[in-house]
């Protein structure tokens, strides 16, 4: 019973994970189209801007430790509006060329994070209590996890409050659906996407310094290493859909920590495995609208 | 092309000049040139096919297009689709494309684009989208749709509405609903109008332009053309 309640905290926890970098990638792709290889990027970046803040500050107090989730929210808020407005609005409608240049992005930043933080993982400290564990129904459950969990639920309750009641959120959601229509309606459409980048990105940043403590390291591969699941979420939650990638996360997240306990560490392939058999029976994911 | 015998208002509100389109490399329209009353509805016809709906979505700039196109004498063809819209240019798109996932009240907000928006002649004209405005769009009826997608337009203080086709495969008294809620509208705003319905087309048109092969074979009186038979059947391929 114990391992069973384990598992499936760590593996909400691991979702949480996947959940706040799927979320950005999701909005993205349902408003604009763009399927981002560049958002591991943001994450990595806001891991080492948290991480460097942390080392100026004396990482140990929960006082730094907050500020270096807020400082790689916003690094990765305004280094993903910055992609948005300098590379990918000359790119709508072209997705060949959305690839070529986030992918290119993609390899160039993580070779200019080699360059300046070397290509060794740099070991993080955290409050003393997140490296503790806490007794539920038997199971000793890494503190870390319960903050992952919560800041996952808070970007979630954000991101579904900004939607609804904001007149962006408005637009974006009309925009998932049809943008032409907002355009003909008189809305200028692109910054709508210049936000939906932004919130990605802030997600993504503050995933990266959540990620960061959960593996207890920041590289340089941490975003890559990262994305790959978060587009495996992504589809099987539904391109485009907030709710689908949440439910999707968590799924493949489980499924991915029971694996690896109960046959032999297969997580990865059975990940795979859940990704063909959802294409196959669901192309559009969980929660994806019908092409 | 064929003229109209009857002198029709000259002042217009919307030039197309020269306008070309095409949709994924094909020609969709060639050379459409033609100018729209500052008053009333301007009805532009054609069989199937002929390129109405992309004279439409050309003007307004949601296709690839050529050409020139005025609003109130001003040139607006080399800019984006929500600058031309923002002067003044409402669109009813054919087959509604109302906001599925939305409300009702959150369509028509989305759509507001004015400081003092007339929601007072939308509740007026459409008293049951006031009902219904915490119904999510998709799940209203065709008929209850079009009143959004109408109702999406004239909401705001437009120079000209473009609307296409509005009584597509609606239910006769539908049709005449919507059929009056345009000849309200085209009170204070002028409508290029896109219509299969002929009836729909005597009742509110005073000027008529026919499209065919993707030009204009036709540009005068609705009136003459609608009671004209033989000129009808030739041009629309229906009495």
């Amino acid at each position: 019973m114990s391992t069973i309640v384990l598992l499936l905290i760590t593996g909400l926890g691991l979702g949480a994970l996947y959940f706040l970098v799927a979320s950005g990638l999701s909005l993205i792709y349902g408003l604009m189209g763009v399927l981002n290889f560049a958002h591991g990027s943001f994450l990595t970046l806001g891991a080492f801007a948290g991480w460097e803040l942390a080392r100026r500050m004396g990482g140990e107090s929960w006082g730094t430790l907050i500020a270096s989730l807020l400082l790689g929210m916003v690094v990765g808020a305004l280094v993903a509006a910055a992609t948005e407005f300098l590379l990918i609005r000359r790119l709508y409608n072209r997705h060949i060329e959305q690839v070529l240049v986030t992918v290119g992005l993609a390899l160039a930043t993580v070779a200019l994070f080699d360059g300046i933080w070397g290509t060794d993982p740099i070991y993080v400290t955290a409050p003393p209590w997140l490296s503790h564990t806490t007794e539920i129904l038997g199971a000793r459950v890494p503190n870390d996890r319960f903050l992952l969990i919560g800041a996952a639920v808070l970007v979630l309750l954000g991101i579904v409050a900004f939607l609804r009641y904001t007149r962006f959120g408005l637009v974006i959601r009309a925009g998932v659906e049809n943008r032409s229509m907002v355009t003909a309606l008189g809305i200028d459409v692109r910054k709508a996407f210049t936000v939906v980048f932004a919130i990605g990105g802030a997600a993504a940043g503050l995933g990266g310094v959540l990620a960061s403590h959960y593996f207890g390291y920041v590289s340089p591969q941490l975003g890559g290493s990262l994305l790959i699941f978060a587009f495996i979420v992504t589809v099987i939650g539904g391109l485009g859909s907030l709710a689908g990638a949440a439910i999707a996360s968590v799924a493949v997240a489980i499924l991915q920590q029971f694996a690896n306990y109960f046959l032999g560490g297969t997580g990865d392939l059975m990940v795979v495995l859940l990704l063909a058999v959802v294409l196959l029976v669901r192309p559009t994911g969980i929660l994806g609208k019908k092409a | 092309m064929t003229e109209s015998t009857t002198a029709v208002v000259t002042e217009s509100i919307l030039t197309v000049s020269d306008l070309s389109a095409s949709i994924d490399g094909q020609q969709v329209i060639e050379s459409v040139s033609f100018e729209m009353l500052p008053v009333g509805v301007t009805a532009l016809l054609g069989r199937n096919g002929v390129g109405k709906t992309s004279t439409l979505r050309a003007i307004l700039g949601l296709i690839e297009r050529s050409g020139e196109v005025t609003v109130a004498g001003e040139r607006v063809d080399r800019e984006p689709t929500h600058r031309i819209v923002q002067r003044g240019v409402g669109y009813v798109p054919e087959d509604r494309e109302v906001f599925a996932s939305l409300t009702v009240a959150e369509n028509l907000r989305l759509a507001e684009r004015d400081s003092s928006p007339n929601r007072a002649l939308v509740a007026e004209l459409f008293p049951d989208l006031t009902d219904r405005a915490g119904q999510l769009a998709g799940t209203l009826s065709g008929g209850q749709q079009q009143m959004v997608s109408l109702a999406r337009a004239l909401v705001n203080n437009n120079q000209v509405l473009l609307v296409d086709e509005p009584t597509k495969g609606l239910a006769p008294l539908i049709v005449m609903d919507v059929a009056r809620a345009l000849e309200r509208a085209a009170e204070t705003v002028p409508v290029l109008l896109v219509e299969q319905n002929l009836q729909v087309v005597r009742m509110l048109a005073k000027k008529a332009i026919v499209l065919e092969g993707g030009r204009v074979v036709y540009d005068g009186s609705a009136e003459e053309l609608l009671g004209n038979e033989a000129l009808t059947k030739e041009l629309l391929g229906v009495a």
